[in-house]
C-alpha cells in the first residue's frame, strides 16, 4: 500500500469546516421526505394488526371506498411478487419466501399493515380505516423466544421457528423448527440460558482445554434488551408518477442503493426511478436502503392517478420502524492468572422477530474474537422467530451486545483474580494484525487491517485518571456508591470497491457527485474533503451534488456500518488520480511532451521544468469537452458499476469526467476500535443513579472532519448508554401486545442524561491498509460505552446484582437488597 | 396547529416527530413562549404571535446570532430536531439570557436528539446564546 502522502496531502482533510448542510438544517430549508409537497396529493395511513399473528378471514373495503374523499385502497393481494436480484459481481440473489411484505393477510406482529387508504387529507384517511369490514382467525404467537424453544411451544410462523442455515451451499437459509428438551430447561435453572441445540456454531482452537486450564472460569449469562431505532423522522414518503418514472421522497443511508431495492420490491427496472433523499431525519441502520413500506405509496399513487403521502405517525413508526434484537447469551470463559482470556464459549439465542435473518447473533462472535482475542473459542446462536416488529441492524448489530455480555465479565474476572479490570481489558486487547473469526474453509482466521487498541486505552486511561480514580478511599457520602468501569467496543469500519465520480466543469469549478445518504454524519460531505486535496483545489470551488438521482451518481456504499468513511474516501481518491492523469494528458496534448512531464497544482496543470508552462483547469476542462472519449465521460472504465456507467453517460460533455473504482488492495478486515471509561454515582435508597464522568477514547484511524468524529463517539456512546440504563420494550405477553410504543414507554435518553462530565480522544495513527488512513467511527462507541456504564455499575453495587440491561430503578433496588440477586424481568427478552 | 402550520400555511420548518407532546421537534414561540405546536389547537392562538423557525433569520437573509452560534459549532447531525432545539432555547433565553451550561441543559430538556449528541448541541447553543448577549 503506498503511503497516503504519496497520493494526497491531508490539508483540509483532518480540519473543521461547515458542511453544505448544516445552514439548511438551522433555517428550517432543509426539505425531509414529509417535507415535500405536490399539486392534488393524498395521505395515506394504515390499517395494521391488532393481532401478534393472524389470518385475515374476511375483508371487505367497500364501504371505505365509497366514503367521501377516499380515492384508493390498497391490499396485499395487489402487491407485485418481489423480483430476484443481483449482487455486484453479478450472483443471482433469489427473492426470499419468508421475505417481510409492505401488506400482509398473516400478520406476524401486532402493528403489521394489512390495508392502505389513500384519501385527500388525514381525516378522511382514518375514517376509512374504521369502516374496512375484517376479521381474523388468531393463530399462535410467541413473544418470548425461550418460550418457544420450550418443548411443545408455539412458533411465530405456521412453518418453524428458527432461522436454519442453508442445507447445501448456493442454498438459502430457511425458516424451520428447533426445539430444546425439558431437560435442558431444568439443567440449567432460573438464572441461567439453557444451551440445547442451536442452529449455527463454529470454532477454532481447543476450547475444552482453554476452559480446563483455566485459573478461573466464569459462567455468566446475560440478557441485552430490544430497542427500537426510534430515528426522529418516521419513514414518511412522497410517490408520484410523471412520464411513467415513479418519483420517491425518502429517507434513506443510502441514496443510490436504494433505487435497486425499491426496483427489487415493485419488480421493476431501476431506470425508472427518481429517488430523492436531500436530508434523512436520523437511522442508526434502520433506513440502510429505506423499507419495504415505501413501495405502498407508490402503488397507491398508480392506482389513485395522484401523488399519495403515506404520513407515518410515531405509533406506526413503532411497529414498523425497525429495532435491535435482544440477544440472550450465556458464556463460559476461562482466564489465566495474569488475566488472559485462555478459552470462550459462547453461547446466544436472539429474538429475531418474524422476518429476515438478523446478522446480530452472528456478528456478536465475530466481534468477540476481535475484541478480546481468546486463544480458543466456541460459538454458538440461533435466531428464534418472535410475534414482536421486524428488527433491523442498528449501529453496531451484535458488537453492542457482546460488549454488553462480554466487557462485565472482564472486569468480573478482575476482580476475582485480584488483578486492575484496566489490565485485564489491555492483556486480551487486539494488537496490529489481529486474528478475527469464524474460522476460514481452511481452517485459518482472517486479520485486521489494524488495531491500536492497547494505544487507546492506555491514552484514555491517563485522561480519565483511571489510576487516581482506583486509588481512592470508597465514597461514603450516605447511601450514595460509587463505581468505575473501563471496556471496550470494536465494529466493521470499512469496506471497498465503490466508485468515485466528479465533474471540473469549464468554469473550473470541481462538482462531486455522490450517492451516499445525508443522514446527519456528514460522510456525505466529508469524504470530498479527500478530493480537494488531493486535487489541490480550496473548498470553495468545489459543490456537492446529492440527494437526488436526477443528479448522476456513482455506485456508493450505504451509510451504514461505519464504512462510509473508509470506502468513499477510497473511491473520491480514485477519482481524484484519474482526474490527475486525464489533466496530464490534456496539458501535454495541448502544450507537447509527455504526461508525466507534468503536474498539478493551484488549480493548473503545468510542465514540471517551468510552471509558468501549463493550462487552468477551467481550460482543460474545455479540452476535455473537445476531446471527448474519456476525457468528457463519452467513454467510461469497464470496471465501474453499471449504475455509475449510467450516471457518466448522462455527464458526458459537461466537462473532464473523472471516474474510477476504488481498486486500491487492502489485506485484510478493517475494524474501528473504543475504549470508553464511566464513573457513577448510585443511590441505593432512591435506585436513581448519574453518570458523572465519562471519557471515549478512538482507534479509528486518521480523523477527516474532527467536529463530526466527536459526535459520532458522543452520539453513538449515548445510544450504548440508553442501552445500559434506560431502554426496552415491554409487552403483555398474555396477548402479545406492545405497551411500549411511544417515546415515553421507551424513551430515547435526554439532554439531562448526557454524562455530567465527558471527554473524547482518539489515537489517530492511521490505518496502513487504506490509502487516506481513515476508518469509521460510528458504530463502536456504543459497545463500549454500554459495557463502561455496566461495569461501572457492577464496581458500585457488587457482583452477581443484575444479568439483563437496561438496569433501572427496580434493578438496582433489588440490587441493594442484602443476600439477593437481581431477578426482574429474569431471562426473558421482554418485560 | 403543527398540522394547520406544515400544511396549510406550507411552514415545514417545524417537524412532527411524535404527533403529542413528547419530542418538541415542533416547538414554536407563542407570544415569547416556547409551546409543541402538535398539542396546540390553532383556533387557541387566535391574536397571538407565532414565531417559528422560518422568522428567525433576519430578512436579508443573515443568520440570527442564535443560528449563527449553532452553525459555527455544527451543532446537529441528522437536524431533525434542530428547529425546536433553536425554537425552545430563543424561549428560554429570553427569560435567562445568560444561562450556564446546566441551566441551558433544563431549559432545553424537553426537546429529544435521537442522534444524542447532546453534548456539541449544548456546546452551540451556548455559543448562540453568547452571541445574542453581544448583540
Amino acid at each position: 500500500m503506498p503511503q497516503n502522502d504519496t497520493l494526497f496531502t491531508p490539508k483540509l482533510t483532518g480540519c473543521n469546516y461547515t458542511t453544505p448542510d448544516q445552514r439548511a438544517k438551522l433555517t428550517g430549508t432543509a426539505r425531509y421526505a414529509e417535507d415535500f409537497r405536490a399539486e392534488g396529493m393524498l395521505i395515506c395511513k394504515l390499517l395494521t394488526s391488532p393481532l401478534p399473528h393472524a389470518k385475515v378471514k374476511h375483508l371487505d373495503i367497500s364501504a371505505a371506498l365509497a366514503m367521501p374523499g377516499v380515492r384508493a385502497i390498497l391490499t396485499a393481494d395487489e402487491l407485485p411478487q418481489p423480483a430476484d436480484s443481483a449482487s455486484d459481481s453479478g450472483a443471482m440473489i433469489k427473492a426470499s419466501p419468508w421475505s417481510e411484505r409492505a401488506l400482509t393477510m398473516e400478520p406476524h406482529y401486532q402493528g403489521e399493515p394489512i390495508v392502505a387508504v389513500a384519501a385527500t387529507d388525514e381525516a378522511a384517511a382514518t375514517a376509512a380505516l374504521e369502516a374496512i369490514d375484517i376479521t381474523f382467525e388468531p393463530l399462535p404467537f410467541v413473544i418470548d423466544p425461550l418460550d418457544s424453544l420450550r418443548p411443545g411451544g408455539p412458533n411465530a410462523r405456521t412453518n418453524g421457528n428458527v432461522w436454519l442455515p442453508p442445507g447445501k451451499p448456493g442454498e438459502q437459509p430457511c425458516i424451520g423448527e428447533l426445539k430444546w428438551t425439558a431437560t435442558d430447561f431444568e439443567t440449567a435453572g432460573r438464572e441461567r440460558l439453557p444451551m440445547g441445540k442451536t442452529a449455527a456454531e463454529w470454532s477454532y482452537g481447543d476450547v475444552v482445554t482453554g476452559l480446563s486450564q483455566a485459573a478461573l472460569v466464569l459462567d455468566e449469562t446475560f440478557v441485552t434488551p430490544n430497542v427500537s431505532h426510534q430515528a426522529l423522522e418516521t419513514r414518511s414518503t412522497l410517490a408520484w408518477w410523471e412520464n411513467g418514472k415513479l418519483h420517491l421522497t425518502v429517507g434513506t443511508q443510502g441514496t443510490i442503493q436504494t433505487v435497486p431495492a425499491i426496483a427489487k420490491w415493485l419488480n421493476m427496472s431501476v431506470d425508472d426511478i427518481v429517488l430523492i433523499s436531500e436530508y434523512t431525519g436520523g437511522a442508526f441502520g434502520g433506513k440502510i436502503t429505506a423499507s419495504v413500506a415505501v413501495i405502498i405509496p407508490a402503488l397507491l399513487a398508480k392506482k389513485a392517478q395522484a401523488p399519495v403521502m403515506l404520513r407515518v405517525s410515531r405509533a406506526d413508526e413503532q411497529s414498523i420502524g425497525r429495532a435491535r434484537p435482544s440477544l440472550i447469551g450465556r458464556m463460559q470463559a476461562g482466564f489465566s492468572k495474569e488475566g488472559r482470556l485462555l478459552g470462550l464459549d459462547l453461547f446466544v439465542i436472539m429474538d429475531n422477530g418474524p422476518y429476515e435473518q438478523q446478522g446480530d447473533a452472528a456478528t456478536a462472535g465475530r466481534m468477540g474474537s476481535l475484541l478480546y482475542q481468546p486463544k480458543a473459542m466456541r460459538w454458538r446462536g440461533t435466531a428464534v422467530l418472535t410475534n414482536t416488529p421486524t428488527r433491523g441492524p442498528q449501529t453496531a448489530p451484535g458488537g453492542l451486545q457482546v460488549s454488553a455480555m462480554l466487557g462485565p465479565i472482564l472486569a468480573k474476572a478482575a476482580r476475582r483474580l485480584n488483578l486492575d479490570p484496566l489490565a485485564v481489558c489491555r492483556i486480551n486487547a487486539p494488537e496490529g494484525r489481529a486474528p478475527v473469526g469464524p474460522p476460514k474453509a481452511d481452517g485459518s482466521l482472517n486479520a485486521a487491517t489494524s488495531a491500536f487498541v492497547k494505544e487507546a486505552l492506555d491514552r484514555g486511561a491517563e485522561t480519565f485518571g483511571w489510576q487516581a480514580r482506583r486509588a481512592r478511599p470508597a465514597l461514603t457520602k450516605g447511601s450514595v456508591r460509587r463505581g468505575i468501569g473501563v471496556a471496550t467496543g470494536c465494529f466493521v469500519a470499512g469496506t471497498i470497491g465503490f466508485d468515485g465520480l466528479f465533474v471540473i466543469t469549464p468554469e473550473g469549478r470541481l462538482r462531486l457527485h455522490t450517492g451516499i445518504g445525508n443522514l446527519g454524519n456528514e460522510s456525505f460531505s466529508d469524504v470530498q474533503r479527500v478530493v480537494a486535496d488531493a486535487m489541490d483545489v480550496p473548498w470553495e470551488v468545489c459543490e456537492i451534488a446529492w440527494g437526488n438521482t436526477a443528479k448522476p451518481m456513482p455506485w456508493s456504499c450505504v451509510s451504514g456500518g461505519s464504512q462510509t468513511i473508509h470506502a468513499m474516501s477510497r473511491a473520491a481518491l480514485a477519482a481524484s488520480l484519474d482526474a490527475r492523469q486525464k489533466l496530464k494528458e490534456i496539458a501535454a496534448k495541448t502544450l507537447g511532451g509527455k504526461a508525466e512531464d507534468y503536474n498539478i497544482g493551484d488549480q493548473r496543470v503545468f510542465r514540471n521544468d517551468s510552471s509558468q508552462a501549463g493550462i487552468s483547469f477551467a481550460e482543460a476542462a474545455g479540452r476535455a469537452i473537445k476531446l471527448g472519449g474519456v476525457y468528457d465521460g463519452h467513454e467510461c472504465p469497464a470496471d465501474v458499476n453499471k449504475m455509475t456507467k449510467t450516471s457518466v453517460a448522462a455527464l458526458a460533455g459537461q466537462g473532464l469526467v473523472a471516474v474510477a473504482r476504488d481498486n486500491f488492495p487492502r489485506d485484510g478486515q478493517t475494524y474501528s476500535h473504543v475504549a470508553s471509561f464511566a464513573e457513577v454515582e448510585v443511590d441505593i435508597e432512591t435506585g436513581m443513579y448519574r453518570i458523572v464522568d465519562f471519557h471515549a477514547e478512538a482507534d479509528a484511524g486518521l480523523m477527516v472532519h474532527p467536529r463530526a468524529f466527536a459526535g459520532q463517539l458522543a452520539g453513538r456512546s449515548m445510544l450504548g448508554i440508553g442501552h445500559a440504563t434506560m431502554q426496552k420494550w415491554f409487552y403483555d405477553n398474555q396477548h402479545g401486545a406492545p405497551l411500549s410504543k411511544r417515546f415515553y414507554q421507551t424513551r430515547p435518553p435526554t439532554v439531562l442524561c448526557f454524562p455530567e462530565k465527558f471527554t473524547w480522544g482518539s489515537v489517530g495513527i492511521p490505518d496502513p491498509q487504506t490509502p487516506v488512513g481513515a476508518r469509521g467511527i460510528g458504530e463502536p462507541p456504543t459497545g463500549a460505552a454500554c459495557a463502561a456504564v455496566l461495569c461501572a455499575l457492577t464496581d458500585a453495587l457488587g457482583d452477581d446484582k443484575f444479568f439483563r440491561a437496561p438496569v433501572m430503578v427496580d434493578a438496582i433496588l433489588a440490587a441493594s437488597e442484602p443476600g439477593t440477586r437481581a431477578l426482574p424481568g429474569g431471562l426473558s427478552a421482554n418485560v | 396547529m403543527a398540522q394547520t402550520l406544515r400544511g396549510k400555511l406550507g411552514l415545514t420548518g417545524l417537524k412532527i416527530g411524535c404527533d403529542r407532546g413528547e419530542c418538541g421537534a415542533c416547538t414554536v414561540l407563542i407570544d415569547d413562549v416556547p409551546q409543541y405546536a402538535c398539542s396546540i389547537l390553532t383556533q387557541s392562538v387566535r391574536g397571538k404571535n407565532i414565531l417559528t423557525i422560518e422568522g428567525l433569520a433576519r430578512s436579508d437573509g443573515g443568520l440570527h446570532p442564535l443560528q449563527q452560534g449553532v452553525l459555527e459549532e455544527q451543532g446537529f447531525q441528522c437536524g431533525y430536531c434542530a428547529p425546536g432545539f433553536l425554537m425552545a432555547t430563543l424561549g428560554y433565553l429570553k427569560t435567562k439570557p445568560e444561562p450556564t451550561r446546566q441551566e441551558l441543559a433544563h431549559g432545553v430538556s424537553g426537546n429529544l436528539c435521537r442522534c444524542q449528541d447532546y453534548d456539541k448541541i449544548l456546546t452551540a447553543l451556548m455559543r448562540g446564546a453568547e452571541y445574542m448577549k453581544k448583540g
